[in-house]
């Protein structure tokens, strides 16, 4: 041993904790436990057999990733892969956790806490400097302070603008439009359109305005439920009396929820359910909703047959589509129609 | 000894020379040199972890994110951000010839055809459920057991931060594979950001770069979930760990145990030992599940097509409680001056979580206040102690469960058989008074048990027998082992590095224009 380089035998073995009841280990090292030791667990009084125990889940845990490993190689299923990873790391881990638990040091220890707080003197000289040195630096000096924040302040701004508005386009009218439009041909998801005698009633079509169709974009906002009901029961809103004609009904399928699509259809009953969180909507009376929690009739799609016999658009829906939002004007809001 | 000149001619000889610790003295040496570790590290291999098995909550929590770390960036390696419409060839056939998006095929592709890709995918699934459901657990063993008071209210809040911060990342995350149910859930993400009054138009647009779906979406989720927020993660667990080991860990109250110490085993070797072990059994555990149990089966879903959906979709377990605070609200809606308000989405969706979050973090201010308790606490509650506290947090948790199980509204009518009306409205009566009823229940129970002395003990048989007066008489049966515990006084750690307290901070001007100030 150099006379250099200190050891912990001499002069650090001999310090106390805190002057707390020192119980001196000369070799620095933490006491191994021993069979007499109070402080052991029960199993811990067996070390052999731990140790065998712990040596099995070592000798498991290594077959493991072994297999783990063969596994990989062999390209085998999912369930060989993980089964051997999970007996290889959870018996690696087991016997690691057992030898901590049985075999080591387990104490209890006691050690000092040692509190936070420094001494009030050193407080005080801490808040001293910051307002003596405030007082000096900066109060004195106000409009140096001031130009500086301004000059930050404005750098923030001018720098989170670019940020900000590069992100995306300002809302503008784009809620409240879709492509449907006077005499747009309505077309199902394959672009053909629908002819007259093209559905029975009860059918459903979910169609997109032609063009369209295809766009992911465009089929989020566009899409529209068709339905085929019995034109005796369909009740008609007041200015809706030419928007359905034999029983042909469309409907915006976007939720007045939360814009899931609107896609199941209760035939007995007539009710669009929307699957995300079970609103129902009278088809025959509007789309008004029935029960769960959207607050608004389904916006209806005027429609007529052209001279062809194929459905198309009146006009555009009358309202935005979909969930609501701030700038959402009380169009729509009708409550439930006469019947 | 043949050191003739002093120097070592063996390599034996060199390491004798070094003192009897040899090369690790050496390692030591030069690093201490350079960086002064061997103080600090001296007593930080002998840190004191208290023993208790509710310490290993955070833990798992821990872990979980060292395993999403890990299989996330295998992940990254496969999965291609991108909206773009593609066809998918491959093995699996039900999907062969489709048209979906460029992320849909990644991930599908890195399911079935990536060596082990399923496997840590759904390691990586299963982790982020865990992750969150250990960060819930340990938050309430943080919260029952007061180890959230002064000086520790700091690391509860950044212990929200995280849950909150765990929430968003797993949202993100399962809504990058642009399957059918995740993008569902992205529709809806959406229409919560359009409910936001004033704002919300805005912040959807900035958000999703334009009506919905846009065409960035995924490539902005996917830069968030991967980078942004888990540095932030990162930087907040350091911090969360950094805060914990500086104010040293809680314990309860026992032998030999006070205020002012830490009683338990040492940080080296047993705690690693015990905890490194720890991480491998997590690890397994979760790749067990990876392998074995099913989680988020996209190519079940098929890929996102904004008309179509399917029934009896759900949210990630995470997600579940705003789900079903959405379903069992009201359908109320504010319009008048041209503007519409749609108070059925804000209310539930952002109002509600907002409320819970900030109620959390503000508990231990609210609690110092009205408690007028401003010392510090190092030795925990038990949960009996503090009957109010403890029904608030039970009260809380009844809450969060009933929304939750309100999420399965349409399940549960089918299941059972009664109508959906029904048990919608049995859930809008249960999501008040089951936390009352919690509350309460929880704050008698906590009395009672106070009553009874030495609870934690096993009860004790009592014999009864019969005088020759004819006088019954009970005795207790004595103690089978294990009946009473007994902790034993703690011995102090052996050995420690002397820190005498120095003195601070006088200043001495000795030269003009120098001052020195002594530490």
């Amino acid at each position: 041993m150099t006379p250099d380089q200190p050891h912990a035998d001499g002069e650090l073995g001999a310090v106390a904790p805190d002057g707390h009841g020192a119980v001196e280990h000369p070799t620095g090292v933490l006491p191994v436990a021993t069979m007499d030791d109070p402080h052991l667990q029960d199993a811990a009084r067996y070390p052999r057999r731990v140790e065998g125990i712990v040596a099995l889940f070592f000798i498991l845990g290594i077959l493991g990733v072994c297999a783990f490993g063969a596994a990989y190689v062999e390209n085998a299923s999912t369930q060989v892969l993980a089964a051997s990873l999970a007996v290889g790391l959870f018996c690696l881990g087991f016997g690691l956790t057992a030898w901590g638990k049985y075999l080591m040091p387990q104490g209890p220890f006691v050690e000092e806490r040692h509190p936070m707080a420094s001494k009030p003197r050193e407080r005080e000289a801490m808040a001293a400097a910051l307002v003596e040195r405030t007082g000096v630096v900066v109060k004195r000096r106000r409009m140096l302070g001031g130009l500086l924040a301004a000059g930050m302040g404005i750098f923030g701004i001018v720098a989170a603008f670019p940020l900000i508005r590069s992100l995306g386009p300002r809302p503008g009218s784009s809620l409240f439009r879709t492509n449907w439009k006077k005499g747009t041909l309505l077309v199902d998801s394959t672009g053909k359109p629908v002819h007259r005698d093209d559905m029975q009633v009860g059918g459903l079509l979910t169609v997109f305005p032609k063009g369209t169709e295809s766009t992911a974009t465009k089929e989020a906002v566009d899409q529209t439920v068709l339905i085929r009901v019995q034109s005796s029961k369909l009740v008609t809103m007041k200015g809706r009396t030419d928007w359905a004609p034999d029983g042909y009904v469309a409907y915006s399928k976007v939720c007045t929820h939360l814009g899931c699509p609107v896609g199941l259809y209760e035939q007995q009953l007539e009710l669009l359910v929307c699957p995300c969180h079970q609103s129902m909507f009278n088809v025959r009376d509007g789309a008004f909703p029935v029960f769960g929690p959207a607050p608004r009739p389904l916006p209806q799609l005027p429609i007529y047959f052209d001279s062809a016999g194929y459905l198309r658009a009146r006009n555009g829906f009358d309202q935005p589509v979909g969930p609501g939002f701030w700038e959402r004007t009380t169009e729509g809001n009708g409550k439930a129609s006469a019947t | 000894m043949a050191m003739t000149d002093g120097k070592p001619r063996t390599r034996r000889e060199a390491r004798r020379a070094q003192g009897p610790y040899g090369r690790v003295q050496q390692a030591v040496n030069e690093l201490d040199d350079r960086l002064g570790i061997a103080k600090g590290g001296r007593v930080f291999l002998d840190k004191i972890f208290p023993d208790h098995w509710s310490f290993m909550l955070g833990e798992i929590a821990l872990y979980s994110f060292v395993i999403l770390v890990a299989t996330g960036i295998f992940l990254t390696l496969y999965y291609v951000p991108s909206a773009t419409t593609v066809i998918y060839h491959g093995p699996y056939k039900p999907l062969d010839g489709m048209k979906m998006s460029e992320a849909y095929r990644s991930t599908i592709t890195l399911s079935f055809s990536v060596r082990a890709g399923l496997l840590m995918r759904q390691m990586h699934h299963w982790a982020a459920d865990i992750f969150v459901g250990a960060i819930v657990v340990h938050m309430a063993r943080i919260f029952f057991t007061g180890a959230f008071r002064k000086p520790r209210e700091l690391n509860w809040t950044i212990g929200i931060a995280l849950l909150t911060l765990a929430i968003f990342n797993g949202f993100l995350g399962y809504s990058l594979p642009d399957d059918l149910i995740s993008g569902t859930g992205i529709r809806i993400a959406y229409s919560i950001l359009l409910s936001i009054p004033f704002v919300g138009s805005y912040l959807a647009f900035f958000l999703f770069g334009g009506v919905y779906p846009g065409t960035v979406i995924l490539e902005r989720f996917y830069i968030i979930h991967v980078l942004i927020l888990p540095l932030v993660i990162l930087g907040l667990i350091g911090a969360h760990l950094g805060l914990l080991v500086r104010q040293k860990h809680t314990q309860f109250p026992g032998r030999g145990r006070s205020e002012h110490n830490v009683v338990g085993s040492p940080m080296y070797p047993t705690f690693m030992a015990k905890t490194t072990g720890f991480m491998l059994m997590v690890t397994g555990v979760i790749g067990g599940l990876g392998g074995w149990a099913q989680i988020n089966p996209i190519w079940q879903f098929g890929p996102y097509q904004p008309p179509k959906i399917s029934y009896a979709v759900q949210p990630d377990l995470y997600m579940g409680w705003l789900d079903g605070a959405l379903r069992i609200m009201p359908s109320w809606q504010w319009t008048g001056w041209g503007h519409t308000i749609p108070w059925e989405v804000f209310l539930p969706a952002v109002v509600f979580p907002g409320l819970v979050f900030t109620l959390c973090g503000a508990w231990p201010g609210l609690e110092r206040k009205f408690t007028n308790d401003y010392v510090l606490h190092n030795l925990l509650d038990r949960p009996r102690d503090r009957p109010k506290r403890t029904a608030a947090g039970a009260a809380m948790l009844a809450l969060i469960f009933t929304v939750f199980a309100a999420s399965s509204t349409d399940v549960l009518a089918n299941y059972f058989d009664v109508s959906l009306n029904g048990v919608l409205w049995f859930f809008r009566v249960a999501v008040i008074v089951v936390p009352l009823i919690a509350g309460l229940v929880t704050w008698r129970i906590c009395i009672e048990l106070q009553r009874i002395p030495d609870a934690v003990q096993r009860k004790r048989a009592m014999v009864v027998s019969r005088t020759a007066e004819g006088e019954y008489v009970a005795v207790p049966a004595a103690p089978r082992p294990g009946d009473v515990h007994v902790e034993l006084d703690p011995e102090p750690v052996p050995v420690r590095i002397d820190m005498e307290p120095e003195p601070v901070g006088t200043v001495v001007t000795s030269e003009p224009g120098i001052r020195r100030v002594t530490r």
